[in-house]
């Protein structure tokens, strides 16, 4: 009965000696909402660029609508009636909301843009899906929850039949992702086809009506979410059942490593936002905060790290004050750090791996001879490192640019660990990573803990923070509010802390 | 008004600093401050040509630096083109045509096989030196003298009417230009989309726009400014071709690209600075007011070039993926 709108049919694609996706068959139906699910890597971003004519297919067929031939550009692809959402937004920062959305498809008066016409109907459409946006605010002063609904507005500007969405939700906070469910479910309820990428289960279930599984680019089950659950899927995913609650045993807090006293930091706008913070963590536990996001945690962070002025209070790495000192001279401190935006405070992206994982201590004796780079150390290092955390890439001297997500946070996290640091602050430290890679992430943090480093865990995923802390702080308005042990936490308490209700 | 000033800075000096300059001018004698202004534009008009090839190719992603080569070659080509042939309008067409030929060699080189874009810049610099040197002939004299036009109205606005708008063709035509120009880029279409592939070009792929296909051809077009300014230097502002007669122009103009922000009305304004500076300069050395050695005159407006980069740095912001090879796909 239902209309076939997509038909994949043996879609194979190399990049060089690497086979992204290999004989992949699926089919979409009008209305119907697919999720794509597999670890970094698994291929899905190198799929649905085919759809959308980014890159071509070196086999295989994509037929829409029931026409076969090659999909050639983009612009060929928007005109069959196909929408797409980036991974990483394709916006031009400069450039207003209303510009972006018309861009490559302006309406003109004579030779002028029509730009009048064009707010109008950005206004109207941002009504008609309930996606608030200011149609004349530039991108570059817009925060990511809000670009992401320029792009979903931008995708549904033209006449879409196909919206494929590549990991929309990695950077919204919950209520934006609520928001984003609700507008997928109305588009595909008025005929609208969704193809949709995430790592999240919770959200899967929550609207796709069907799943492809993809793993090493092959597509390794398909199944209607009706029939399954989180396990179901996580195993489907990785292969192997997956234990998504961390084992770990009694943390046994020793020195207080960090405290932090009276911090008083501003944000970007010369707002404050750490406000009279007090914390402390001791040797060998992880101490959570948990809050929503933009109470302060990044500011906390990029603090503690060196990266951001102290307005008043102080840092200190047990008995050492490091306030207002430099990332390199905290780091040298016995700090390590996995930052919230990896890609552009974790790594450099136009480096080899290898490169990469010796970043904070490419001048030490180890990795250097006076100035001269000892070459086959840095390799051997990195050959250690990408089999000891099991990074996917060609070669260590791949550019660390062109790991999928997962595996560039490996890297960054393989790297702050190396040094066995003092402290480890780990921020978002599984943001937009695979099912597997978060195990493995959380499993090496809490042998850092038992090693006896100091953890701060920053995470706006509360089942993180609940399944790895062995202390809970919560933070609203740039200051804890309250503390807890990580046992037996309520999950109910600790979201009606956040939101700012207090005793 | 605060925000005009935030957002136009620049401009509204420029603008304050050349109503400022007139007054002054005035106040010196109408005749003086006519050719005194005379010589500021005639100085200010292959810079601001030159600076809006730059503003082109950047906007589009293209760093080219290779402006001075187009220029050389395209004052060469202009000038023994229409002496040899006897036709000022043949010298012209080749003078524009050898300024896009380059700018085609630029486009090729820089976006169809990614070669550094410097280094094919500073080749056609080193070309554009050895081939007008080789083929330089001593002795040529063009056929004739370009018609000085008049427009009507404007050129009788009192100081700015005779100088702006009683000129030759080139000079005339390069007002006219500015604003085109400046139209187009903030007004238009292809405005929109040439700030968008020099700003994140995936973006615009994803959008559907062909940016290799559009950085070829406005790489290629702005030749045509190059070859405009070329043929202006030897044929309108001098009838004679020098070696060398370009003078660095190309490269000064690259600086007050970066002053006019890479927005044409402001490089023009910005090119006229340097003008005013430099007929100062001059005035004040032929009055005896000053006695500055001439050579430290001529080196005038390299200093302000180095001022005025010190000031600009920092409050502008070049478009974002200049000088970056585009390749599809890679999202
Ligand atoms: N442009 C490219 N050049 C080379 N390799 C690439 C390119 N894009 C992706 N890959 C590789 O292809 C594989 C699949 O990547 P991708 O489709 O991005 O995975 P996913 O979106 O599932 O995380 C990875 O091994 C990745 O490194
Ligand atoms: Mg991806």
């Amino acid at each position: 009965m239902s209309e076939v709108l997509l038909e994949l049919d043996g879609v194979t694609k190399w990049f060089g000696p690497v086979k992204a996706n290999t004989d992949i068959s699926m089919k979409v139906n009008r209305g119907e909402i697919i999720a794509l699910l597999g670890e970094n890597g698994a291929g899905k971003s190198t799929l649905v660029k085919q759809i959308f004519g980014l890159i071509t297919p070196d086999s295989g067929t994509i037929t829409v609508k029931g026409d076969p031939t090659r999909i050639k550009d983009p612009r060929d692809a928007i005109g069959r009636g196909i929408g797409m959402v980036h991974q990483h937004f394709q916006l031009v920062p400069v450039m207003t909301v209303t510009e972006n959305i018309i861009l490559g498809f302006e309406p003109v008066k004579g030779l002028n843009l029509d730009l009048d016409s064009a707010r109008t109907m950005v206004v109207e459409a941002s009504d008609r899906y309930g996606l608030e946006v200011d149609p004349d605010a530039a991108i570059e002063d817009l925060p990511v929850g809000t670009q992401q609904r320029v792009e979903i507005l931008k995708a549904l500007s033209k006449k879409v039949d196909l919206l494929i969405l590549d990991e929309p939700t990695a950077v919204l906070t919950p209520q934006e992702t609520d928001e984003l469910l609700g507008v997928m479910k109305a588009l595909a309820a008025d005929g609208t086809s969704i193809v949709f990428i995430t790592h999240k289960l919770r959200e899967v279930l929550a609207v796709a009506d069907r799943v492809y599984v993809l793993r090493q680019g092959r597509v390794v089950g398909e199944v209607a979410t009706k029939d399954t659950d989180q396990a179901g899927l996580a195993t489907m995913m990785v292969g192997r059942a997956v234990v998504l609650q961390v084992d770990k045993d009694e943390a046994t807090p020793a020195d207080e490593v960090l405290s932090v006293r009276d911090l008083v930091v501003q944000d970007d706008r010369k707002l404050p936002a750490v406000n009279g913070m007090n914390l402390t963590v001791r040797a060998g536990e992880i101490v959570g905060l948990a809050g929503v996001e933009g109470n302060g945690q990044r500011e906390l962070v990029e603090a503690i790290a060196g990266m951001r002025k102290v307005v008043s209070g102080s840092v200190h790495l047990g008995t050492e004050d490091v306030t207002g000192k430099s990332p390199h001279h905290i780091h040298a401190a016995g700090v390590g750090h996995v930052p919230e935006d990896r890609e552009k405070h974790g790594l450099v992206g136009g480096y080899s791996i290898a490169d990469n994982l010796v970043l904070n201590r490419f001048d030490e004796p180890e990795f250097a001879n006076r100035g001269v780079r000892n070459f086959g150390a840095i390799d051997a290092n990195a050959e250690a490192y990408v089999k000891e955390f099991d990074i996917r890439t060609s070669g260590i001297h791949a550019t660390a640019g062109s790991l999928s997500g997962g595996n560039k946070q490996k890297v960054v996290v393989a790297r702050e660990m190396s040094a066995e640091p003092r402290l480890l602050i780990a921020a978002q430290p599984t943001r937009g990573v695979d099912v597997g890679s978060i195990e493995f992430i959380h499993s090496r943090i809490v042998d850092a803990r038992d090693k006896g480093a100091a953890v701060l865990l920053v995470s706006a995923e509360l089942d993180e923070i609940l399944s790895l802390s062995d202390r809970i702080v919560v933070v609203h308005g740039g200051h804890a509010v309250a503390e807890m042990p990580g046992a037996g936490a309520n999950r109910q308490e600790i979201g009606r802390l956040m939101a700012g209700g207090g005793h | 008004m605060e925000r005009l000033w935030e957002k136009n800075r620049v401009a509204v000096i420029l603008s304050a600093v050349v109503i400022v300059g007139m007054y002054v001018f005035w106040f010196m004698g109408k005749a003086r401050a006519e050719s005194m202004l005379t010589s500021a534009w005639g100085f200010a008009v292959p810079l601001i040509l030159a600076a809006l090839v730059g503003v082109v190719g950047e906007r589009s992603g293209v760093v080219n630096i290779g402006i001075e080569g187009q220029m050389l070659i395209s004052a060469f080509a202009a000038f023994f083109g229409a002496a040899l042939t006897g036709s000022l309008i043949i010298g012209v067409l080749l003078g524009l045509g050898a300024g896009m030929l380059l700018g085609g060699f630029l486009a090729w080189t820089a976006v169809k096989l990614r070669t550094d874009q410097i280094i094919a810049g500073v080749v056609i610099n080193i070309a554009a030196t050895g081939i007008t040197s080789f083929f330089y002939k001593q002795g040529q004299t063009l056929p004739g003298v370009f018609p000085r036009w008049e427009i009507p109205l404007l050129k009788d606005l009192p100081l700015v009417g005779k100088v702006f708008f009683a000129n030759g063709p080139f000079a005339l035509a390069t007002i006219l230009i500015v604003i085109v120009l400046n139209y187009l880029l903030f007004r238009t279409r292809w405005g929109l989309r040439t700030r968008a592939i020099g700003e994140y070009p995936q973006a615009a792929d994803t959008a559907g726009i062909d940016v290799i296909r559009m950085r070829l051809v406005n790489v290629t077009l702005a030749g045509l400014l190059a070859g405009a300014a070329g043929a202006f230097l030897s044929m309108e502002a001098s009838s004679t071709f020098e070696r060398g007669i370009t003078a660095d122009r190309g490269f000064l103009a690259l600086a007050i690209m970066i002053f006019g922000a890479w927005k044409p009305l402001q490089a023009a304004a910005a090119a006229l600075f340097f003008g005013f500076a430099q007929a100062i300069a001059s005035q004040l050395q032929a009055d005896k007011v000053v006695d500055i050695p001439q050579q430290l005159i001529n080196t005038l407006p390299y200093v302000l070039t180095l001022i005025v980069l010190a000031v600009a740095a920092g409050r502008v912001r070049a478009p974002a993926a200049e000088g970056v090879p585009f390749v599809k796909g890679q999202g």
